[in-house]
């Protein structure tokens, strides 16, 4: 074969193997992905739906009960729209009220139920323009 | 007085940037006065930007409260370790910070290149002039993030230094991570230049490849001194995340180790120039995009992500810099031909090759990841992300690729390899890696997990085929020049420091891996509830909660404990776990309570190991403290109120209060006196916890082989430095380090490899030969070119005089 050939016949199984394990990529990010949402809108969805739940805690709203932490978590911008939510398993050093957490569960009955361990607790205020530590 | 000096400073600094990118810019064509005016002008900003530095640092380390930057960043209690690295834990210290450690860059890499690449430099000049003019003015005009914005009047003290970031990594994580993502710049600033200039042989890379790597070992650094932290400090348990910012720092820190890899392909073979015009824009962009994320609010992350003003400026210098490059790179395709092709799949450079495309491969996936909620946000319309098991899943088969890899490429000689020779050099290390892999399956679990198994064999295969190299290579020089084995191994390794540099950083990075896959595939994690005198079963190791600690301090107050860790009846660990809750500063507490709401922190109790780590976080249930607490801020209102019942000092207490309240000069003694009996009621409240008998949660850890990752990431280190550190300055012409003689050593070291690959046995006698005879013919035509003297030059290689032997 002459070498021409056999340059395009690599670049071409190259380029296949590249588009496919793209392709895989693409479709299992989407299936494995978690939906991010704020407390309004999980306020408003069916008991069983699934996400990963952005916002901010509220500040005085953190109880302990027994090994599982109670509290509530509003929008970033809207202090108003609140969901209980109750969790067990690690608490991030940072946690604590007034400070904007992600936390993956699901709402079960109106309260936000918290997969063990997923709790991230974003660090303060490095690099924000508003000081609320 | 020092916002005003500094804000000229900076202003003039700006200038200077600008003033150096014209200059250049006009000595682009030959006229050496205007280069010479702008590298001068960039020394001066290197100044002026130094002043600025030093001025922030005075006013921080003088509690100089009428800088907005100290106010809100430091205090006076504040210990002044933390108030110098204070400066980097805001917004505009940290860009002040990228602009100075550029300049620094900048400087040196025009120092270096002063008498070389007359064409490049200028252009060079230009982009690195521009890239420091963007920070400059950034803190000048983006609004809010000026570091010498003043407040009027000065307040007393400042709101302190965030407790989570007071912690020894703190003074050197952030600049290590800045210095590696700056000193991308110079790579990035020369390919540019060549581009311009179309000078793309390999000139541009020879001058900058040192520049690539310490920003490689930089980047390299902060990470590893973030993992660090991670895991002993923040009780997160964990010394990867896939944190978006991580993620950030790691991306170009890839695309940087595919860049070194590929440059040398390019400078021993002239093939792969568009590819590594590509790799450093990429590399260069993603450091850019990791300066981005921590300043957007784009993505969600534990770090801090605050919307910020400059986030949209640093997103169009990364535009133009993309859409830049990728004109500038089409424009030249035709320069960038390849000079020679690949010869053979079985070469050092083939094999290059595919660890670059594994590399490229590694980064878009981690990159896809990281800005997956962007991407579903556009598709779907909802933020979506990927967690930590979606990124372990897809970089583990890429990581187990890259170890094999590392054990390869340094096996194989360029150009090609003999299947006799192969089998030479293949034998041993495949036959260790066998073993290794049956001996694991029979006596560990490791076969549990196959994944970590395939890791663990590939270390084996590539530390034994490294070992092989270092042996080879110093018995080679040995038999050359006698000496016991050691002194051969140091010479061999201090002749040729960039391949045996390498080949440490390879070993390094094989170990590191080895330790990421045990203590993430066979971690035991147990959270176990104790109260004092308890103890649980981990792993083999018995945990007995002794007793509870409390300290107070004028900053913290901290509920801990004792725990003993026996195995096989020994004591083997005593260990101190604690977590601190720090006073809340600058307003005023209202109650005691309120000292238990303040940050916290976990002081994890580690007892490394080589086997494997004992880590232990401690979740205190301070309930009872609390209630407390709550009881003695009722006494104190029912106090100050005068309420019946209460001790006769409240009296004096409350007339002292009402006393404030009629006259405001009475006030500060009044609250001080109120919040030293606050301070010391709640130390008393929260030394009752040690006889409280409180369950504590703790999580307890055992993660073998974890200690490896540090010692591979410092062997890793130490290659590198190795491979930075320049050769011996007596081989060099004095002041002269001019383009021809680069190139000269250049040819000098390919001849040594030569030599190196044939001793080693990588090279049979006739491709050496052949190899041999070309490059020598190579270096005479260069010797020929430097001095005009044929004859001289020809008697001058074919000597090979002993100091360029192996």
């Amino acid at each position: 074969m002459d070498p021409g050939r056999k340059r395009k016949i690599r670049l071409v199984v190259a380029l296949t193997a590249a588009v496919l394990l793209a392709a895989a990529l693409v479709y299992t990010s989407f299936s494995a992905s978690i939906e991010a949402k704020q407390p309004s809108q999980l306020l408003v969805s069916p008991s069983g739906t699934s996400a990963e739940l952005t916002g901010r805690v509220v500040r005085r709203s953190v109880r302990h009960d027994g090994a599982a932490l109670r509290f509530r978590v509003a929008d970033r911008n809207n202090a108003r729209a609140s969901i209980p939510v109750s969790y067990s398993g690690t608490v991030p050093d940072p946690f604590r009220g007034g400070r904007e957490i992600v936390l993956t569960g699901a709402v079960r009955n109106g309260v936000f139920v918290g997969e063990r361990d997923t709790l991230i607790t974003k660090c303060p205020s490095k690099f924000t323009a508003s000081n609320d530590g | 007085m020092t916002a005003s000096v500094g804000s000229v400073a900076l202003a003039l600094a700006f200038l200077a940037a600008i003033a150096a990118a014209v200059m250049a810019l006009a000595g682009r064509n030959g006229e050496r006065r205007w280069v010479d005016r702008s590298r001068r002008t960039v020394y001066a900003m290197f100044g002026l930007l130094t002043l600025c530095v030093v001025l922030i640092e005075i006013a921080f380390a003088t509690d100089d409260f009428s800088l907005n930057i100290v106010q809100q960043h430091s205090s006076i209690e504040t210990p002044s370790f933390y108030k110098l690295a204070a400066m980097w834990s805001s917004q505009e210290g940290s860009l002040l910070l990228w602009a100075w450690v550029l300049s620094i860059a900048a400087s040196a890499a025009l120092y270096a290149t002063r008498n070389r690449l007359r064409e490049v430099v200028p252009y060079a000049t230009a982009v690195m002039a521009g890239v420091a003019a963007f920070f400059t003015g950034l803190m000048l005009f983006a609004g809010g993030v000026d570091p010498f914005t003043t407040l009027s009047p000065a307040p007393a003290d400042g709101v302190g230094l965030n407790p989570l970031l007071q912690h020894p990594s703190m003074m050197i994580h952030p600049p290590m991570l800045y210095s590696g993502y700056v000193a991308f710049t110079i790579p990035f600033a020369f390919a540019v230049g060549a581009l311009v200039a179309r000078r793309l042989d390999a000139a541009w890379i020879r001058a900058t490849r040192r520049f690539a790597l310490i920003a490689w070992a930089f980047l390299g650094l902060g990470l590893l001194l973030g993992a660090r932290w991670s895991y002993s400090e923040l009780g997160w348990g964990g010394y990867w995340a896939w944190d978006p910012v991580e993620n950030a720092a790691l991306m170009p820190w890839l695309m940087g180790t595919a860049f070194l890899h590929s440059i040398m392909v390019q400078e021993k073979r002239g093939i792969l120039k568009v590819w590594n015009a590509c790799l450093i824009v990429a590399a260069f962009s993603l450091a850019l995009l990791g300066t981005f994320l921590v300043r957007s609010g784009v993505l969600q992350s534990i770090h801090a992500f605050g919307d910020s003003t400059v986030g949209p400026y640093i997103l169009g210098l990364i535009a133009v810099v993309l859409i830049g490059s990728a004109a500038l790179i089409v424009s030249r395709l035709d320069d960038l031909r390849s000079e020679k092709r690949i010869d053979s799949l079985a070469s050092r450079e083939a094999v290059f090759l595919v660890n670059n495309l594994l590399l490229v491969a590694l980064c878009a996936t981690i990159f896809w990841g990281t800005f997956f909620p962007l991407i579903s946000e556009l598709f779907t319309g909802e933020k979506a992300s990927l967690a930590a098991p979606w990124f372990d899943r897809y970089t583990t088969p890429f990581a187990i690729a890259l170890v094999l890899f590392t054990g390869v490429g340094p096996l194989l000689a360029w150009r090609r390899i003999s299947w006799a020779a192969a089998k030479r050099v293949f034998l041993a290390p495949v036959a260790v890696a066998a073993a290794v892999g049956v001996a694991l399956a029979l006596l560990t679990d490791a076969a549990d997990s196959p994944w970590a198994l395939a890791l663990f064999v590939f270390a084996a295969f590539a530390l034994t085929g490294l070992a092989q190299e270092f042996w080879r290579g110093a018995s080679a020089r040995r038999s050359l020049s006698g000496g016991s084995m050691a002194q051969a191994l140091l010479a061999v390794t201090s002749r040729n420091r960039r391949r045996y540099g390498g080949y440490i950083v390879h070993a390094g990075v094989a170990v590191l891996l080895i330790g990421v896959a045990a203590s993430s595939s066979f971690q035991t994690k147990r959270d176990v509830t104790l109260r004092p005198g308890e103890s649980a079963v981990v792993d083999g190791r018995t945990v007995t909660y002794k007793r509870p600690t409390v300290s107070v301090s004028n900053e913290a107050i901290g509920f801990g404990a004792v725990l003993a860790v026996d195995q096989d009846g020994k004591r083997v660990a005593v260990l101190r776990p604690s977590r601190r809750f720090f006073r809340p500063t600058g307003a005023p507490t209202e109650t005691i309570g309120s000292f238990f709401d303040g940050e916290a922190t976990s002081e994890v109790g580690l007892k490394a190991g080589p086997g494997s780590d004992l880590w232990v976080a401690d979740q205190p249930d301070i309930a009872a403290v609390r209630r407390r607490a709550r009881a003695a801020d009722r006494g104190f209102r029912a106090c100050l109120e005068e309420a019946p019942g209460t001790p006769p000092q409240c009296r004096a207490l409350s007339r002292v209060m009402r006393a404030a309240g009629a006259d405001p000069r009475l006030r500060p003694a009044a609250l001080a006196q109120l919040e030293a009996l606050q301070a010391a009621a709640a130390e008393r409240v929260a030394t009752s916890y040690r006889a409280d008998g409180a369950p504590a949660t703790f999580r307890v850890i055992v993660n073998p082989l974890v200690t490896w990752i540090w010692i591979g990431g410092l062997i890793a280190l130490s290659g590198a430095l190795i491979a930075i550190w320049p050769a011996r300055p007596a081989r060099r012409a004095p002041g002269a380090a001019t383009e021809l003689e680069a190139l000269k050593e250049a040819k000098y070291r390919e001849i040594r490899d030569a030599e190196l690959d044939h001793a080693a046995g990588k090279l049979s006698d006739e491709d050496f030969a052949l190899l041999d005879a070309e490059l020598r013919r190579e270096a005479v035509e260069i010797l020929n070119s430097a001095n005009g003297n044929g004859t001289a030059a020809r008697t001058h290689t074919r000597q090979s005089d002993p100091e360029n032997r192996i």
